[in-house]
């Protein structure tokens, strides 16, 4: 009531800072959208987890008699040029296009904060050189990067994995040095190296958890970014490769059959990663504000 | 410290990060499919060719010394050769690449010209209607793949309205290109007067641009909105207030000259991403560039212009970040001290 009151009396004068109740309401705000985000995210996993069951055709089912149709009570989202169902290929993919982006992005997370956190409390040399490989790699654009490294090493999931992991590792490796560098001055690391911890205990068990808060919020973003970076690499033809379905390499089938007005075969798989990424960035933010108070102004 | 020692300092800095991505360049070309000996001799050559073809290419050495013949190679403009058009990739390049640089600038601009204004407008009118819009858009527009912005804009302006032309490069079928003097179309045609091609390629140009555009306006926008919101808490801009001096003055006078900083921070950042989107939005478009070279080697198991492109991003990133610090070394004296 008292934070209302307040709230309605600075409501009108735009120079002052913004007050408690204006501050609690844009909060409770972003955290009702992340908490919508998250719940999102739990349903994403569930469609992914049971996509066979739910999916309403065989999405790699061909049906000559059902060839490019529109959107309909029979097919929903229509069929494509084989007469496949867009919605059940949309749901199977749900499952290679979640699995890639988390499973490279915990990869990259934990080489990125193993090297990086060893990197940064030790300094000196092995810093030095940790660090201009970081700057080389940084040099490309993530994407660019990615679609060099597949085209040579080939383009199988796992590959797949360990490409957009590697352009990734770098992002965390430079926070957690940082972090760590900050953190290895405070007078509780300097006490747990006086009574004679090993170096690994004091880097793992004192430091790495006061490391950690602003990482994850770090990967949630991320996750979107490696969604982005996999569906344009299938798009491409680096990716998943037809007939397995995933939303990148389902636009770009779709591709050619949009200037000749067959615009479902693109749309609705281009709306699923807009959605997916959206959900990652919004719980990625909520997550900022929840464990970073510092960057709650921005 | 003076401009000169800063500029100094800054180039040796690059040395150690040029070497880092020569490396990774090599370790692709040497990972890349497609025996370079194997395709040098031919389909029909006998074994006894291909290994007398590796040995004159050096391929039988000690991998440092196949990495010191690559740098040497660089440093001379040899990027090796392209087995599907025949020719050194090297030529390849600088015939597509004026059509990557107009594709690039246009977007930057179009980016600049309404990603920066939006920043400023959303810091200026915090909590807004107008800020929540901006921000509606930088959240939505960073999670749109950039391949899929392009096609949806190609069936509204090309098959719905009617009013762009296909996306097949960079003219009209019955236009011929204006007489090449920058290599870049729009500004060809203009300069000879070829009004016919000027539209044409302004005509072209227009979607490719757009869809570069919007991927990398939502983060500019951001950028630009945080330095924004920062200079407006600074002391000088309280004081300005304090003197009571106009809005319009404060803000658009006092307020944005100091916006540069960030705004030159966040172009450096964002040309990265424009790079990245290139191959990408040049593919769907069919513009005859770089970037859609490189995507077209991939099908064809190409391997010199894949590597090629890779490593002239990356080298145009690392010119592109030099500028900016230097932009900023001449612009904000404080930092040079750092």
């Amino acid at each position: 009531m008292t934070t209302e009151i307040a709230g309605a009396v600075y409501a009108d004068s735009r120079a002052a800072p913004e007050t408690a109740f204006v501050s609690f309401r844009r909060r409770l705000l972003r955290n009702k959208l992340s908490f919508v985000a998250i719940c999102a995210i739990v349903l994403l996993v569930v469609i992914a987890v049971l996509a066979p069951l739910i999916a309403p055709f065989d999405p790699n089912e061909p049906d000559a008699n059902a060839v490019l149709q529109r959107p309909s009570w029979a097919h929903v989202l229509g069929t494509d040029d084989y007469g496949r169902d867009e919605l059940s290929r949309i749901i199977i993919a749900s499952r290679v296009d979640l699995l890639v982006p988390f499973v490279s992005t915990l990869l990259a997370l934990l080489i990125g904060s193993l090297i990086g956190s060893l990197s940064g409390f030790r300094g000196g040399w092995v810093d030095q050189i940790v660090m201009r490989i970081v700057d080389a790699v940084m040099a490309f654009p993530a994407f660019v990067l990615a679609m060099g490294l597949t085209a040579a090493i080939g383009s199988s999931i796992t590959n797949l994995i360990l490409v957009i992991a590697v352009t990734q590792v770098p992002v965390y490796l430079r926070q957690l040095r940082a972090e760590m560098l900050r953190e290895r001055e405070m007078e509780y690391a300097r006490a747990a190296q006086t009574i004679g911890n090993p170096t690994w205990r004091i880097v793992f068990i004192h430091l790495f958890p006061n490391c950690f808060p602003p990482l994850i919020v770090q990967a949630t973003l991320a996750m979107g970014f490696a969604l982005l970076t996999f569906a344009a690499l299938s798009y491409i033809g680096l990716g998943i490769q037809p007939p397995n379905s995933e939303w990148g390499e389902m636009i770009s089938e779709g591709a050619s059959l949009m200037v000749t007005g067959q615009w479902w075969l693109s749309l609705f798989p281009g709306i699923a990663i807009l959605v997916t990424v959206l959900i990652f960035n919004l719980v990625g933010d909520g997550l900022r504000d929840l464990l970073d108070p510092r960057m709650r102004s921005q | 410290m003076s401009l000169l020692f800063f500029i100094v300092r800054r180039l040796a800095l690059l040395v150690p990060t040029l070497v880092g991505v020569s490396v990774i360049g090599f370790l692709l070309t040497y990972l890349l499919p497609g025996n370079p000996a194997l395709v040098k001799a031919g389909p029909m050559a006998t074994p006894q060719y291909v290994a007398e073809m590796k040995h004159r290419m050096g391929l039988d050495q000690p991998l440092y010394v196949q990495y010191a013949r690559y740098v040497t190679g660089l440093v001379h403009g040899d990027l090796g050769e392209s087995s599907s058009t025949g020719r050194p990739v090297l030529t390849d390049f600088i015939q597509r690449l004026p059509a990557t640089l107009e594709l690039t600038v246009a977007s930057l601009l179009l980016a600049v010209l309404l990603g920066v204004p939006m920043g400023v407008l959303s810091a200026v009118h915090r909590d807004t209607i107008i800020d929540h819009f901006g921000r509606v858009f930088s959240v939505a527009g960073v999670a749109m793949p950039s391949f899929w912005t392009g096609l949806i804009l190609i069936y509204v302006f090309f098959y719905l309205l009617g009013i762009a032309p296909a996306p097949l490069g960079r003219l009209g079928p019955a236009i011929s290109p204006p007489v090449p003097i920058t290599g870049l179309y729009t500004v060809d045609s203009l300069i000879s007067g070829n009004w016919h091609a000027f539209e044409s390629s302004l005509a072209h140009l227009a979607l490719p641009s757009l869809t570069l555009a919007i991927s990398v306006m939502a983060p500019l926008a951001r950028m630009v909105r945080a330095g924004m919101l920062e200079i407006l808490e600074t002391d000088y801009i309280k004081a300005a207030w304090a003197f009571g001096l106009p809005r319009r003055r404060v803000i658009y006078g006092d307020a944005l000259r100091n916006l540069v900083v960030p705004v030159v921070t966040a172009l450096g950042v964002v040309f990265g991403f424009l790079m990245a989107g290139n191959a990408v939005v040049e593919s769907v478009f069919g513009w005859p560039g770089i970037g859609n070279y490189a995507v077209k080697a991939l099908t064809l198991k190409d391997s010199g212009p894949i590597q090629s492109f890779v490593l002239f991003v990356a080298l145009m990133c690392i010119l592109v970040n030099l500028l900016v610090d230097l932009v900023y070394s001449v612009v904000d004296p404080r930092i040079r001290i750092g």
